[in-house]
């Protein structure tokens, strides 16, 4: 949990009609945390983003921003600034005048303002294009100005909808680790919205993943991918092979499970766990599992047989079959060893970690976090 | 085949088209200027020589003059007033989805395509049974009407890629509503109404039909034409004011467009992603 709150979400509902957008969300962010709110179109994210900005107000609920409630507050009396998703550049001013923009309301002195516009557009990496127009900027630098023109305001929170989405892959990766040295610089909290889980998971601190409206589960980037609560949210973050199993017993926190080919295995029992009919959903990730070469020996082993293959350049996936499992495995492997040379149909011996398993609830059953 | 099919392949056919096709359309409209600058009084080949008198005269002719005063206010109010009806009007169709939106829209185009003639009839036949005096207001209100849908296809084709987060981005960096209007609405649109007052004045300018029906007795320009054609000796003055009339609507036509153009860019760009 964070150290000092800096936005207090309570209890927050957004109805448009009888859709709920936002279905009773409470979280709390704290000061100088990067926070991603990270789901599928559709969930929630921006509504909520839109609402901690101002621009949409909660049917229901409360929102504190700095221990201030700010629900009544229009946009422009917020101590947050928004980077939108397609940047909004004003076309008819250029950078440096885009940047003074919310300046020219603080009646700064001319130095002052000028000092402050040459600081953020440092900051971003822009110092040489302040007389450049909008539509002279490539995609990178209109997202730099967007960034810059926020700062600038030295808001408690910045917001960003979506800032990468726009950005070709190679680009996005470079904006990606800038805006989180950014953040190490400035220090303030941040606020991400995102559908792409990898962004999620590379920049944040923490991270709420949303489904229809509610947050389904908020922990690190790590504990949210290895330790999933849900199946959707295992889902959701990456590959993941899901198996039936059967509750063998309960002992305190612990549950111990058969499941099926991979023999008995012990998880750790979430808050308010139950089995129905005897039996739940395990999750292994595809990378936890691993081929065996020759004379390879691994403690926990099970034999199958590649069924397809992809090629991904550094690794390549593999389907594998295992007789007496429902579905067939999905692998990942380095191509150090020749895993993207294996034949269909090759017998193939591989390696688990039974600690690698974790018990995933279905949706409903945790739906209240 | 024959040497004559021969050659006639060799004709460059559609230039040969296209030549003729614009020789119809703009050489009457080249005779005016040629036949107002010449020392006749007649509108007859050989031309006489060259002479600016007809020109001349126009300052002297004070009816013209208070005709061409009536045509200058009557444009000025409906270029204002079509213009501020189209605005709103095209604000409402790109930026809010409604029911019958499609309608709405269809509904205030639609005195592009009636016949004017039977426009300005029962405009006429309204005014006359709510007992209304003919004046330069009712040729203001007759001329608005028609003007409306002019001034929307030029506001739309502007507004239409202006993105609302551009205001919410204002309002974001602390700026109020009417600042934001004052700061990013008006920059971003303003080529686009001057475009729609241009275009609306030089409509307003060359418009004969309502005004001749709506104006009682303060004639606008092209009434006050139309009554001097009766008179063979006053033609030369018509024609230069024709050509005077025809080069005002050619270049305040020119600035709507390249400010249209321009607006239309600005708002693209704006929305354009990288």
């Amino acid at each position: 949990m964070p150290d000092r709150p800096m936005i207090e979400i309570q209890n927050v509902s957004k109805f448009y009609g009888i859709y709920k957008a936002l279905d009773d969300v409470s979280l709390t962010i704290g000061e100088g945390e990067f926070f991603s709110l990270l789901g599928p179109s559709g969930c929630g994210k921006t509504t909520l983003l839109r609402s901690i900005a101002g621009f949409e107000t909660p049917t229901a609920g409360e929102i504190f921003i700095d221990g201030a409630p700010s629900l009544t507050l229009p946009p422009n009396k917020r101590p947050t600034n928004m980077v939108f998703q397609n940047y909004a550049i004003f076309p008819h001013l250029d950078v440096a005048e885009n940047v003074a923009y919310g300046l020219k309301r603080l009646k700064l002195s001319p130095e002052d303002e000028k000092k402050r516009v040459g600081d953020a557009l440092d900051q971003v990496r822009l110092s040489s294009l302040g007389k450049r127009k909008a539509h002279e900027l490539s995609g990178g630098q209109r997202q730099r100005v967007a960034l810059a023109r926020a700062l600038v305001m030295r808001p408690k929170v910045l917001l960003l909808d979506e800032p990468l989405s726009a950005l070709d892959k190679k680009l996005r990766e470079e904006m990606q680790v800038e805006l989180r040295t950014l953040q190490k610089a400035v220090g303030i909290t941040f606020i991400l919205v995102t559908h792409d889980q990898y962004e999620a998971l590379a920049l944040s601190d923490r991270i709420a993943v949303m489904f229809g409206g509610r947050i389904a589960q908020i922990a690190t980037p790590k504990e949210i991918y290895q330790r999933p609560r849900t199946r959707k949210v295992a889902d959701f973050l990456g590959g993941m092979n899901f198996l039936t199993a059967k509750v063998l017993g309960e002992q305190g926190n612990a549950v111990s499970v058969d499941a099926a080919r991979f023999g008995a295995v012990n998880l750790d029992k979430p808050h308010g766990f139950t089995a129905e009919n005897g039996h739940v959903t395990v999750g292994i990730r595809p990378e936890r599992l691993r081929l065996l070469w020759d004379n390879d020996r691994a403690p926990h082993e099970l034999a199958g047989r590649i069924e397809n293959r992809a090629y991904f350049g550094e690794v390549t996936h593999l389907t594998v079959g295992v007789d007496g499992l429902e579905q067939p495995l999905s692998m990942v492997e380095t191509n150090d060893h020749g895993a993207d040379d294996l034949p269909i149909g090759a017998e193939i011996r591989l390696a688990y970690d039974p600690d690698a398993f974790v018990l995933l609830a279905e949706y409903e059953a945790v739906r209240r976090v | 085949m024959s040497v004559l099919t021969q050659r006639l392949r060799f004709i460059p056919w559609l230039p040969v088209y296209v030549a003729v096709y614009f020789l119809f359309l703009y050489l009457p409209i080249l005779l005016l200027p040629v036949f107002s600058f010449n020392n006749a009084a007649t509108t007859t080949f050989p031309l006489a020589g060259f002479t600016t008198k007809w020109y001349a005269s126009l300052a002297g002719n004070s009816v013209m003059m208070e005709a061409a005063w009536n045509s200058l206010v009557v444009g000025i109010s409906v270029a204002v007033l079509s213009t501020v009806l189209g605005i709103c009007a095209a604000r409402a169709i790109t930026r809010y989805r409604f029911r019958g939106q499609r309608t709405a829209a269809g509904l205030i185009m639609a005195p592009l395509f009636l016949p004017e003639i039977i426009v300005a009839v029962s405009l006429l036949m309204i005014v006359l049974a709510i007992g209304i005096e003919l004046s330069l207001v009712t040729v203001i209100l007759g001329q608005t009407v028609f003007c409306v849908p002019y001034a929307m296809s030029v506001l739309v084709s502007g507004f239409e890629g202006f993105d609302r987060s551009l205001e919410e981005a204002s309002y974001d960096l602390g700026e109020t509503a009417i600042g934001t209007f004052r700061r990013v609405t008006l920059p971003v649109v303003a080529p686009a109404i001057v475009s729609s007052l241009l275009v609306t004045f030089t409509i307003s300018l060359d418009e004969f039909i309502l005004a001749f029906f709506l104006s009682g007795t303060a004639p606008t320009l092209p009434v006050y034409i139309w009554g001097q054609l009766r008179f063979a000796a006053k033609l030369p003055g018509v024609l230069a004011l024709g050509t005077i009339m025809l080069v005002a609507s050619i270049l305040m036509l020119t600035l709507a467009e390249i400010l249209r153009r321009r607006a239309e860019k600005r708002t693209q760009l704006a929305l354009m992603l990288p």
